[in-house]
């Protein structure tokens, strides 16, 4: 028996605000929760070569049957036509926002429609409100939309927060949607999806109990599986430095991407490694919901007020490697308070780190080629590590001050297309790339992946271990698959990817024993491959060819841990892994 | 009754120091999970963000007052005093909720599927699910 809550799902109709609940046993009984759930509802919901800002283009949210029974199964996934990229978009988020839905009582949210003024949702329990959001339109800083919204809304220590920053508003193609004011569905654009519906913000929050199949069973397992999130070497990294851990060692082996990629190596990586950030800056710590990692690093920025003596401010920025290779390596930024600085305004605008940075890199290096000029940049003097420029440019991206950067809000590839320089736009299939150039495993997923995502298949984790061997095509694009596949089982259950060496197969089928589902691990497997091939089917339906995609030139140009990337075998495995992914 | 038995313990859950607190919410759930199921239902302990995730957490748990005014403004005596803390008798309680009012910590939750106060009764299940030393138990003097 499944949690009969766990079925339910949740519908708004923004137009003309209304909501309904169904049970939806019929799929989250076959495709657990997460994105298998999600991308069927996708499927449902979303018209055909529809405009991604149209107002039938749905946003779909959804948990899994293991969150807030267990640790570490705290992620919400997000479903949506990607305005970045005109196909499948799919973003994962941490904070509190999967706990507090399924603490609401549901498994998942669709969200239809547009609402013709400015509104936010208030969802407590069953209780669902269209509230005016009015007032908070426009509002300079994402901080100032949620310290609002917590003083407005009940559900202290239990609600979600999800809002979106004036880059969402203005439908900046890469907007993100923040919640917990530090965790982000931030990759495709959630952010302008909102925007377009005029949707300012969600909040949910409930206190349901979740029944289970076999009570002493499940105290023994969580007590297994909380031991090892919080003993366990694998989780370490996470738990100490964060992922900024990665700086350092990637810097090293020559695979942080730096200044637009014209090199993988940064000669000031110390300054932005995560150890100098936690020795320098690190001021505390944070979890999301139900996960006793705390892999949430915030810095402590102590400024002082240029007017006024013996007067700071203090900010507390939260980092990640992500950001620190999208705005600080790939933009030459070396000094840790002008990285934090950049992060920060990000974080105000409530963008996609990776893509900025990356948007911010190309026009440095169109800049410096001469496609661009003060003309196109209304004066501003782009040049490597020059962060008040940089953050000037960020805010006339987001307000679209003029065609240039109208352009820049619609991402690199809309740009390179539009001035020129599309063998340095890096974007993948419309994403912006994120920060490995480990070798030809890492590039196979940004190009393969369902969401053009290093979170796709992991190859830059490949990549790394197999430095020094020569890698056959066969076996890469082997190993992209197998993980891209068992991916979807954890994304379904919505397992933080961090926690994937804890919850081995065997693991996930005890868990999902004692959530009332019966699946063998071979029953995984093809429940797996299925959700994958559902994916790809909606990407072929909405136009994904790998004929006509794009590789910018400069992947081939820098050397990477695998010296340069050969271009040969990369091809072959692409097109190995299609054949997998076709299905047929 | 229970109160005898629960006077031989003489331990009680203490805040320690809630800066180290991340907000995982490991205790919340371990304390919902003394009744052997998931989900947050009858948790007695809260971790809350003081303004902002940014300020860090405040932990909200029943500090078992010496003179406990949830008790007090108790009007049908549903909620017993003991040596630490309070026990609540659910069978004389009529849901007036005057105790949630005048617990001036937030400590005194209300269970959504009784309709009843929920008090944390000091057991310590918790404690062992902190991972960051912000609750402990302590003898009570």
């Amino acid at each position: 028996m499944l949690d009969k809550d766990l079925l339910k799902v949740l519908y708004i109709d923004l137009t003309k605000r209304k909501f309904w609940i169904e049970n939806r046993e019929d799929l989250f009984s076959k495709y657990i929760g997460g994105s298998g759930v999600a991308i069927n509802l996708l499927n449902e919901e979303c018209p055909k070569g529809i405009d991604p800002f149209h107002p039938d283009n749905p946003i779909i949210f959804a948990v899994g049957p293991l969150t807030g029974l267990f640790p570490l199964c705290s992620k919400t996934v997000a479903m949506f036509k990607s305005p970045l990229t005109g196909n499948l978009g799919e973003s994962h988020a941490g904070g509190r926002s999967a706990i507090s839905i399924r603490m609401a009582g549901y498994g998942a949210i669709v969200i239809k429609g547009s609402s013709d003024e400015p509104i936010y949702l208030s969802i407590h329990n069953n209780k669902v409100d269209f509230k005016l959001a009015s007032g908070i339109w426009g509002v300079r800083s994402s901080y100032t939309v949620g310290r609002i919204l917590r003083e407005r809304e009940k559900g202290e220590g239990i609600r979600t927060i999800m809002r979106i920053g004036k880059a969402g508003e203005k439908l900046v193609r890469y907007a993100s949607v923040i919640t917990e004011t530090y965790r982000h569905f931030g990759r495709l654009g959630l952010g302008a999806v909102f925007g377009s519906k005029k949707l300012k913000a969600i909040v949910v929050s409930g206190k349901k109990p979740i029944p289970v199949k076999d009570p002493i069973a499940y105290k023994k397992l969580y007590d297994e599986i909380f031991k090892e999130a919080v003993e366990s070497p694998i989780m370490k990294k996470y738990h100490e430095l964060g992922t900024a851990e990665n700086v350092l060692p990637l810097n090293k082996i020559g695979g942080l991407p730096t200044k637009n990629l014209n090199k993988a190596f940064f000669e000031d990586a110390e300054y932005i490694s995560g150890e100098y950030l936690a020795k320098n800056f690190l001021g505390r710590r944070i979890a999301c919901s139900h996960c006793p990692v705390a892999c949430i690093h915030l810095a402590a920025l102590r400024e002082p007020y240029e007017d006024e003596p013996y007067f700071f401010k203090t900010t507390m920025i939260s980092y990640d490697y992500e950001l620190i290779y999208s705005l600080g390596s790939m933009l030459g930024i070396s000094d840790t308070s002008n990285l934090l600085k950049i992060i920060d305004e990000v974080e105000i605008q409530g963008l996609d780190a990776i893509s900025t940075g990356v948007v911010l890199a190309w026009a440095t290096e169109a800049y410096e080629k001469g496609l661009i000029n003060k003309e196109h940049t209304l004066g501003l003097d782009f040049k490597w590590g020059n962060v008040e420029n940089y953050i000037e440019a960020i805010r006339n991206i987001v307000n679209q001050t003029n065609d240039f950067y109208e352009a820049l809000a619609k991402g690199v590839v809309y740009t390179s297309n539009k001035y020129g320089g599309k063998d340095f736009a890096l974007a993948f299939g419309g994403n912006e790339m994120p920060g490995y150039h480990t070798g030809p495993a890492g590039y196979l997923g940004f190009i393969t992946g369902a969401r053009h995502s290093h979170l796709d298949s992991a190859g830059y984790s490949y990549d790394q271990k197999n430095i020094g061997k020569k890698m056959e095509a066969k076996e890469i694009a082997e190993y992209c698959f197998n993980e891209e596949s068992w991916r979807q089982i954890l994304s379904s259950l919505v397992i933080c990817f961090f926690a994937r060496g804890i919850y081995k197969p065997n693991i996930v089928s005890e868990a999902l024993k004692i959530s009332g589902y019966d699946f063998s691990e071979e029953d995984l497997n093809k429940i797996s491959e299925e959700i994958l091939k559902k994916k790809y089917q909606f990407k072929f339906r909405e136009g994904f060819s790998i004929d006509k995609f794009h590789i910018p030139k400069r992947i081939f140009e820098t050397l990477s841990p695998h010296g340069l990337i050969n271009e040969e075998i990369l091809n072959e495995a692409i097109n190995l892994y299609m054949k997998r992914v076709s299905f047929e | 009754m229970s109160i005898a038995i629960a006077e031989k313990i003489f331990k009680k859950i203490s805040v320690i120091d809630s800066e180290r607190c991340v907000g995982c919410q490991s205790c919340m759930f371990a304390c919902a999970r003394r009744f052997g199921r998931g989900g947050l239902s009858k948790s007695t302990i809260l971790a809350k963000s003081i303004g902002g995730v940014e300020r860090g957490y405040t932990v909200i748990v029943c500090r078992a007052c010496p003179d406990p005014p949830c008790a007090k403004v108790c009007p049908t005596g549903a909620i017993i005093r003991r040596k630490y803390g309070v026990l609540v008798n659910a069978s004389k309680c009529i849901a007036c909720k005057h105790c949630v009012e005048e617990c001036p910590f937030g400590a005194v939750f209300w269970d959504d599927e009784t309709n009843k106060p929920a008090i944390c009764v000091h057991c310590g299940y918790c404690v062992d699910y902190c991972p960051y030393n912000v609750i402990k138990m302590e003898e009570v003097k």
